[in-house]
């Protein structure tokens, strides 16, 4: 899922979707080409899908269009387990500390 | 957006060199982490434990020794959460656990960084917590109880 994000287009297609809106591929090229890049909407597209086979975006068929939205499950079940894991660690570290200041 | 690592510091009213043993003495860590490692942390090698957590007896923890620099850095990749003893782990990428080591002026300034949680799969994620709740309560007596008892 991280490595999906490590390219700025993707980072900034991700930014927009956060609204919660659902986006079509031309509304978002749009928006980046109002941004200053001059991507064409292939390659908007290819980096959708990118976003989309880690889970991060979800397409909604409306009649003929695509409409891409941010997909929060996957998105809150990361941030679920890395919670999980953060309160191990601090858990594990208050023993450490407790057993070494003794 | 969430990163893909879990950074801790601590800051420890004791000596970097009292910190170090406790980490990288294989029985102090031991103690405090609660796992039975069968034996001493040696870089590059396998170090093997159950884990004597409450809620959590049946897992066995394997990390590989990465680097070990005296009083600076000991550190360790591990798959975290393998509790299913019928899977073999060592097929998935393991995440890299960090500690650092600097003296500070109360004593010890100790950084974990645990990372390369993006490519621990899902069902491994949803695994880990299916006894979380219970075992965190107890967590916290432990704490409680091991500080009443060493004032």
């Amino acid at each position: 899922m991280f490595a999906a994000l490590g390219d700025e287009t993707r980072l900034l297609l991700v930014a927009k979707l956060s609204d919660g809106q659902q986006y079509s591929i031309s509304r978002l090229a749009e928006s980046q080409r109002r941004g200053g890049s001059g991507l064409t909407r292939q390659a908007i597209t290819k980096h959708l899908r990118v976003l989309e086979r880690a889970r991060i975006v979800r397409c909604v068929r409306a009649g003929r269009e695509s409409l891409f939205e941010l997909d929060t499950k996957a998105i809150d079940e990361m941030k679920d387990y890395l919670a999980r894991v953060s309160a191990h660690w601090d858990a594990a570290l208050g023993r450490l500390k407790a057993f070494v200041e003794e | 957006m969430s990163q893909d690592r879990v950074e801790k510091r601590i800051e420890l009213k004791a000596p970097v060199s009292r910190v170090w043993r406790a980490l990288t003495d294989y029985r102090e860590f031991g103690d405090w982490f609660k796992v039975n490692l069968e034996g001493p942390f040696v870089a590059g090698k396998v170090a093997r434990g159950q884990i004597t957590h409450p809620g959590y007896e049946h897992v066995q923890m394997q990390m590989v020794v990465q680097a070990i620099e005296p009083e600076r850095l000991f550190s360790f990749t591990w798959h975290p959460y393998g509790i299913d003893p019928k899977v073999d782990y060592s097929k998935e990428t393991p995440t890299l656990v960090e500690f650092r080591l600097e003296k500070s002026l109360v004593g010890t300034l100790l950084e974990v960084t645990e990372s390369g949680f993006d490519k621990v799969p899902k069902e491994r994620r949803d695994e880990a917590f299916r006894m979380n709740d219970n075992g965190w309560a107890q967590q916290m007596k432990n704490i409680e109880s091991y500080v009443a008892a060493r004032p």
